[in-house]
C-alpha cells in the first residue's frame, strides 16, 4: 500500500512540469498556433527562476519573485515565436524549433555562472502540482463554457469566421502564445526551485518535447492532460525504479521516455485523435483570404 | 506599408533578403554575447581571424563543411517535400554505427572495406529516417517530434554499444571502440583532418540531387507533393511513396556523413557528442538557406561550416560554453524563416 502511494506521489511530481507545460501548449494550439519551443522556454524559465531566487539572497519572499521571473522569461521568449509565426507568417514548426535552440542556447550560456550553486530555500512541490491540477479544471471549464473559451476555439478552428465576427484574431493568438510561454516558464521554475533546486545545463532533459507530444496524445483536452501527465510521470518513476534492479542495460531505460513518446504518438494516430485537432492548427492567418 | 504577393521572386531579392536575415541574426547573437559579458566585436573578430587567415583555420572550416554538405543536400529534398526531418543528428549516428560495425566486425578484403562501410551507413541512416516517414504516412505521427525523439534513441544505442558489447579491448575507462584498421581509414589532405573522398562524394551528390530534383520524374513528383499535395493526389502521385523514397535518400546521406566522420577523423566509434557536433541541426539551416536547391548547398554549407569552426574557437580561446552554437543556429534559423515573407511578397512602402 505504501509502495503504491509512494509511486503515485512520485508520478505526480514527475508529471507536474509536463502538466504545466502542456496546459500552456493546449491553449496556444487551441488558438491555432503550434509552438515547438516549449523545451527552450522551459530551460529559460528554469534559469530565470534560479537566478532570481539565488540572486535575491536567502529570504522567503524571493521564491515568489523567482516564479514570476520564470513566467515572464517564458513569455518574453514566446513572443519571438509569436512575432515570427503570427505577424510574419513564418512556418510555425520551424520557428518553434528555432525557439527551442535559442532557449537552450541562451539558458546554457547565461546560466554558466550559476552552475553548481546550491539553493537553500527550496520551494515545496505541492503548490505547483495543486496549482496545475486546479488550472487544468479551470481551463477545461473555461474552454467549454465561457465566451473567452469560445473566442479562443473559434480563432483556432475558423479564424476567417472569427474575424468576420469582429474578433481580433492576431491579438487572441498573441495572448495564447504568451500564455503558453508563461506556463512553460513555470514548468521550468518547478524544476529549478522545487524538484531539483539547482541549475544545470540540460536539466529539462526533453520534458518540453514530451509535453508537446502529450498535447496530441490527450487530444487537446486539459482534463485528459491530467491523466496523461500522471501516466508519463508513472513511466518516469518506473524507469528510475527498475534501473538498478534488473540486468537490463541502463541505456535502455534512459532511452525509454523518448521511445514512449513515439509509441504514444503512434497510438494517438491509431485512435485517429487527429480529428480533434483545431482546424486551423499550424496555419498562419492572413486577412482577406476568406 | 503593404505587401503584394509575388510567387516568382527575382533571384536578386532572394539574395538580399537572405543576407539581411543573416545580418540581423549576427546583431541579435551579438546582443546575447554582450549579455554574457563579452564584446560582440571581439567575438566576431576571433571567429573570423581564426578561420579565414591561415590554411589551418580554413581546413577546420572545410572539415566541418563535409558533413554539412551531405546532410544539407539531403535535407533540401526533405524540405521540398514538406517533410521536416529534424533527426539528421540521429541518422548521422546510426550511419556511424553501421560503418563502425562493418569496420570492426566484418572481415572483408581491404579494398572492399571502405565501400562496404559507406553502403552500410547509407542503409542504416536511411532506415532511421524511413521509420519516421513511415510513421507519418501510416499513423500521422508528426515527424518533427518523432525524428527528434529518434535522435535521443540513436544516442543511447551508440552509448550502449561503446560501453558494452563494442567496447574496445584496450581502452579501459574510456568510452571507445577499438581503432579501425588502417585500410578502413579515409585519407586526409596532408596536415589536416579534411577527409577528401567524403568531400568529393558530398559535392558529387549535391549536384546529382539537383539533377534528380529538376530533371527526373521522381523529382517532379517530389516538387508537386511538396507544393500542392491536393494536386499530387489528383494527378495520381503516391504521396507516401514519394515521402518514403525522399526520407530514405535524406537519411542515407546523413548516414554517409556519419561514416565519413568516424572513418575520416576519429578512426573508431566514440561518444555521440564527439561524432556529431550538432551537424544535424546546423544542416537544417544550410538546407533552408539553399531554399530547396541541393546544388546551392555548395555555397551555404561552407558558410555554416565557418560559423561552426568559429564557434569552436569561441569555446576554446574565449572559454565560452558549447551552447554558443545553439544560440547562433537558433537565431539564424528564426531570422531566415521570419524573413521569408519579404521573399514571397513585394513591399510597397506607401499605401496605394
Amino acid at each position: 500500500m505504501e509502495e503504491i502511494w509512494n509511486a503515485l506521489s512520485r508520478a505526480l511530481s514527475f508529471g507536474t512540469p509536463l502538466l504545466l507545460a502542456s496546459l500552456g501548449a493546449i491553449i496556444n494550439e487551441r488558438a491555432g498556433v503550434v509552438n515547438l519551443g516549449v523545451e527552450g522556454m522551459m530551460a529559460v524559465g528554469a534559469l530565470a527562476a534560479f537566478a532570481v531566487a539565488y540572486g535575491s539572497g536567502a529570504g522567503e519572499g524571493n521564491l515568489y519573485l523567482a516564479v514570476v521571473a520564470a513566467a515572464l522569461a517564458g513569455t518574453l521568449l514566446s513572443l519571438l515565436h509569436a512575432f515570427a509565426s503570427i505577424t510574419l507568417r513564418a512556418n510555425q514548426f520551424v520557428s518553434g524549433l528555432a525557439l527551442s535552440m535559442i532557449g537552450l542556447g541562451v539558458a546554457g550560456l547565461l546560466g554558466k555562472r550559476f552552475e553548481g550553486f546550491p539553493l537553500f530555500n527550496q520551494a515545496p512541490e505541492w503548490p505547483f502540482t495543486l496549482g496545475a491540477v486546479l488550472l487544468a479544471l479551470v481551463l477545461a471549464f473555461g474552454l467549454a463554457y465561457t465566451r473567452l473559451g469560445l473566442v479562443v476555439r473559434s480563432v483556432g478552428e475558423n479564424p476567417g469566421a472569427a474575424d468576420a465576427l469582429g474578433i481580433d484574431v492576431l491579438r487572441v493568438r498573441y495572448l495564447a502564445v504568451a500564455f503558453g510561454g508563461a506556463m512553460a516558464g513555470l514548468a521550468g521554475a518547478f524544476l529549478s526551485l522545487a524538484y531539483r533546486p539547482s541549475w544545470t545545463d540540460g536539466m529539462t532533459v526533453g520534458l518540453g518535447w514530451i509535453a508537446v507530444a502529450l498535447v496530441i496524445f490527450v487530444g487537446w483536452s486539459p482534463l485528459r492532460a491530467i491523466g496523461g501527465a500522471v501516466f508519463f510521470g508513472l513511466l518516469y518513476y518506473l524507469q528510475f525504479r527498475l534501473q538498478g534492479q534488473s540486468g537490463i542495460p541502463t541505456e535502455f531505460f534512459a532511452a525509454m521516455p523518448y521511445l514512449l513518446v513515439i509509441v504514444v504518438l503512434a497510438l494517438a494516430g491509431l485512435r485517429r485523435v487527429q480529428g480533434a485537432a483545431p482546424e486551423a492548427l499550424g496555419r498562419p492567418y492572413q486577412r482577406g483570404e476568406r | 506599408m503593404r505587401l503584394i504577393p509575388d510567387p516568382n521572386p527575382p533571384r536578386l531579392r532572394v539574395l538580399w533578403v537572405s543576407l539581411g536575415a543573416i545580418a540581423v541574426a549576427l546583431l541579435i547573437a551579438g546582443g546575447v554575447f554582450a549579455a554574457y559579458g563579452l564584446s560582440p566585436l571581439e567575438a566576431y573578430g576571433t571567429m573570423l581571424r581564426g578561420t579565414l587567415t591561415d590554411w589551418k583555420g580554413l581546413s577546420e572550416v572545410l572539415r566541418r563543411t563535409i558533413p554539412l554538405l551531405l546532410v544539407g543536400a539531403g535535407l533540401t529534398l526533405a524540405f521540398r517535400a514538406q517533410f521536416f526531418n529534424i533527426g539528421a543528428e540521429g541518422q548521422i549516428l546510426m550511419g556511424a554505427i553501421a560503418g563502425g560495425g562493418v569496420a570492426l566486425f566484418l572481415p572483408l578484403p581491404p579494398a572492399l572495406s571502405l565501400p562496404a562501410m559507406f553502403v552500410a551507413g547509407l542503409l542504416l541512416g536511411g532506415a532511421w529516417a524511413l521509420l519516421a516517414a513511415w510513421l507519418r504516412s501510416r499513423l500521422a505521427v508528426n515527424e518533427i517530434l518523432s525524428t527528434l525523439m529518434l535522435n535521443y534513441v540513436a544516442q543511447y544505442i551508440l552509448i550502449y554499444l561503446i560501453n558494452g558489447p563494442w567496447k574496445g579491448q584496450h581502452v579501459r575507462g574510456f568510452l571507445y571502440s577499438d581503432e579501425f584498421a588502417p585500410y578502413e581509414q579515409l585519407p586526409t589532405l596532408p596536415g589536416t583532418l579534411v577527409h577528401w573522398p567524403t568531400l568529393v562524394l558530398g559535392i558529387a551528390l549535391a549536384l546529382a540531387l539537383q539533377v534528380l530534383l529538376t530533371r527526373t520524374t521522381l523529382g517532379y513528383e517530389l516538387r508537386v507533393v511538396g507544393e500542392n499535395p491536393g494536386a499530387a493526389r489528383y494527378a495520381g502521385i503516391s504521396i507516401s511513396k514519394v515521402v518514403l523514397i525522399m526520407a530514405l535518400i535524406t537519411g542515407g546521406l546523413a548516414g554517409l556523413a556519419g561514416v565519413g566522420e568516424v572513418a575520416g577523423i576519429h578512426h573508431r566509434l566514440l561518444e555521440p557528442a564527439q561524432i556529431s557536433l550538432g551537424y544535424g541541426f546546423t544542416a537544417v539551416i544550410v538546407a533552408w538557406l539553399a531554399r530547396g536547391n541541393p546544388a546551392l548547398v555548395l555555397v551555404t554549407a561552407p558558410l555554416m561550416g565557418l560559423i561552426l569552426a568559429g564557434g569552436d574557437l569561441l569555446k576554446i580561446s574565449l572559454n565560452m560554453p558549447f551552447r554558443v552554437i545553439d544560440v547562433f543556429s537558433g537565431v539564424m534559423l528564426l531570422c531566415l524563416i521570419a524573413s521569408e515573407i519579404f521573399v514571397r511578397n513585394r513591399v510597397q512602402w506607401r499605401g496605394r
